[in-house]
């Protein structure tokens, strides 16, 4: 019932098959799966168009030598195309200053006070002094959250309960990392929807008083068609420098990551693959994503029988 | 850019007298529904009874098709079967009458759970609420807040305890202290995530064992926002404990949340809140009308 890239691209692929050139039409109904797949992958309809068509330019006319078979030449350009669209390379996570300031961005629920809590502790592993700052004025019981991360990992979190200003609160918060010998502030925030101008004014204020070097946008992978909206908006507040993927420990093909990388052309620098603190934090590998969106793992054998 | 008016009435114009639709126009209705998340099946499906709308009844004015669009796509999302009307009032017959509520991490059943809280507690009914999530950092201290904003009483055991007793103490309270409602609060977790899935169907399973028949309504909170993926949930949240409604969050934003009219079909579950905001008044009951006018970006697609 759950018709799956595999059974769809196995079907196009049989009308490429024992033709020695990819042709028009042959190329319009693989093409057809190929755009439906990102589609039900999540990536956004206007980027899947986009590649689709690149992807159908690309493929047009290419000989196919006789060790290959056109299915397996055509699963080749889909594959290295969205690895590069993806962005062929890491580009790593570099928080620099004395305190560095990392500023965490985000709609609400994606995972950021969890990716608060696990960098805190990855960079403490890493021989960092650091402070987390709970700078979300709002959620009931952000502070108590953030304090109890803080506790599993042995991170310090810093804190105003009285205090409803999230610039003040991290405007202060580095005042204390100076004075208390920490090298890397990580600056936790509220949830926010991008349509909301004061909550982005607030956001944009905060990251004007600390000036971070590293701004993350913090996505869960789960998200549809508005990932692109979100991710743009946010951009052109923030100007952020990476992404962070959240949840990817579900079966999400996680098609949002394509559209976003697409629109704001800004790299994913970390994946997050569960609730606990320990283990599950990860480089992002594009490869690995785009084999994830296109359901690879069942490509591979698919090519293996074609 | 083409506005929305344009495309209705090429659509129109595409459909009148005939028995198909022209492949511009349904290139524009799937951009529109396959961009609210409403997905590619569905979509087809979509696109297939207007089709054969417009085949049996031949010539249809633009407004007529704006009309039959909205029928179609309303007529997907499954009927309410409960006695609750307007979402807000419970059966006089079922005291207390028990809410279980389930769904993947940050979605916001907890905030959902507040604001239903308040919605029972304005019409002057008690309402016990139970913590049963005691895993996720100071979720525990998030319920009890919403409780004392509301005027709920939390049931708790603390944190890392076991969530079914926890549930099983709620719904005890509940009828001991003569509550009208009880609302459980579960963890977020992800679908494909075994143990933490039966954990659910026992928590479910101790709660059956209070009262007959509890909990009364399985409620599954969506977010708004997710994608696809949301059919893989309500798949494994409806095996794992009978899901009886489905509450969708969010909607506040630019998502339309459209992938619910898929799920709506497919499981026959219907929606019956709407999430509009994080404040307590931020939960309205679910009309069906309205959410596929929202799709067309509310009154552009009627104002033709
Ligand atoms: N399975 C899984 N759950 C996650 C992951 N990251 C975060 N979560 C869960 O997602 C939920 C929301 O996470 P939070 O860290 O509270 O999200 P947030 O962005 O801070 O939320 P707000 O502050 O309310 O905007 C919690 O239940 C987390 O445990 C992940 O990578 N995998
Ligand atoms: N804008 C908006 N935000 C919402 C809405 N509902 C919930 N939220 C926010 O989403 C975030 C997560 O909400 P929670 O209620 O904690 O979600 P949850 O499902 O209980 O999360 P876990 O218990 O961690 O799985 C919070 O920041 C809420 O304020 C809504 O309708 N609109
Ligand atoms: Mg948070
Ligand atoms: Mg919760």
């Amino acid at each position: 019932m759950f018709d799956n890239l595999s059974q769809q691209l196995d079907r196009a692929v049989k009308n490429l098959k024992g033709e020695g050139r990819i042709s028009e039409i042959n190329v319009a109904t693989t093409v057809k799966e190929i755009r439906k797949a990102l589609l039900n992958a999540d990536v956004n309809f206007k980027v899947a168009k986009e590649i689709t068509n690149d992807i159908k330019e690309e493929a047009l006319g290419q000989k196919v030598l006789t060790a290959v078979s056109p299915g397996q030449l055509f699963i080749k350009i889909v594959s290295d195309k969205l690895t590069e669209l993806m962005g062929s390379t890491v580009v790593p996570f570099n928080p620099t200053g004395n305190p560095a300031v990392v500023l965490i961005s985000g709609l609400q629920g994606s995972g950021k006070t969890t990716f608060t809590g696990k960098l805190g502790l990855k960079m403490k592993k890493a021989g960092k002094q650091v402070l987390l700052v709970a700078g979300d004025v709002y959620r009931p019981a952000a502070i108590d959250q953030l304090e109890t991360l803080g506790e599993q990992t042995g991170v310090e979190v810093y804190t105003e309960r009285e205090n409803k200003n999230p610039v003040e609160i991290a405007q202060n918060a580095i005042e204390y990392a100076k004075k208390n010998g920490k090298s890397l502030v990580i600056v936790d925030t509220a949830g926010r929807l991008a349509v909301d101008e004061q909550m982005m004014k607030e956001i944009e204020a905060v990251k004007a008083a600390v000036k971070p070097s590293e701004t993350l946008f913090v996505v869960d992978s789960m998200t549809g068609q508005d990932a692109v909206n979100t991710a743009k908006t946010f951009n052109e507040r923030l100007d952020f420098d990476g992404v962070v993927l959240t949840k990817l420990d579900g079966d999400t093909r996680g098609g949002a990551a394509l559209s976003i990388r697409r629109v704001v052309e800004k790299p994913i620098k970390f994946i997050s693959t569960g609730e606990k603190l320990e283990n599950t934090l990860d480089e992002f590998h594009p490869d690995r994503m785009a084999q994830r969106i296109l359901g690879m793992g069942d490509v591979v054998s698919l090519v293996e029988r074609a | 850019e083409k506005t929305r008016g344009d495309f209705f009435s090429k659509l129109s114009k595409a459909v009148a007298g005939k028995s198909k639709v022209d492949d511009e126009v349904l290139d524009n209705l799937e951009e529109i529904l396959v961009t609210s998340d409403v997905g590619v099946d569905t979509t087809l499906k979509i696109i297939e009874r207007i089709e054969a709308r417009a085949e049996r009844d031949k010539y249809v004015t633009t407004a007529d098709l704006n009309r039959i669009l909205h029928e179609e796509i309303a007529g997907l999302l499954a009927e309410n079967q409960s006695d609750d009307v307007n979402g807000f009032t419970v059966p006089e017959d079922k005291k207390p009458y028990v809410i279980l509520v389930v769904g993947v991490n940050g979605v916001g059943k907890t905030t959902t759970i507040g604001k239903l809280a308040a919605k029972y507690i304005a019409q002057n009914k008690k309402v016990v609420l139970g913590a049963a999530d005691t895993f996720r950092a100071a979720a525990v201290d998030q319920l009890k807040m919403w409780g004392e904003r509301v005027g709920a009483e939390v049931v708790s055991k603390g944190m890392n305890t076991d969530p079914s007793s926890v549930a099983f103490d709620a719904v005890k309270v509940g009828i001991d202290s003569g509550a009208d409602v009880v609302i459980v609060d579960t963890a977020g977790r992800l679908h494909n995530k075994v143990n933490l899935m039966n954990e659910l169907s026992k928590i479910r399973r101790v709660m059956e064992k209070v009262i007959d028949g509890v909990p009364h309504e399985v409620l599954l909170v969506l977010d708004g926002s997710t994608g696809q993926n949301a059919v893989e949930q309500a798949r494994h949240f409806t095996k794992a404990t009978d899901v009886t409604a489905i509450a969708v969050t969010k909607l506040d934003g630019t998502a339309k949340g459209g992938v619910v009219i898929g799920i709506s079909d497919e499981f026959k579950i219907p929606v019956k809140y709407i999430g509009v905001g994080e404040s307590v008044d931020h939960l309205q009951a679910f009309n069906k009308m309205e959410f596929v006018e929202s799709l067309f970006g509310g009154k552009d697609a009627t104002n033709i």
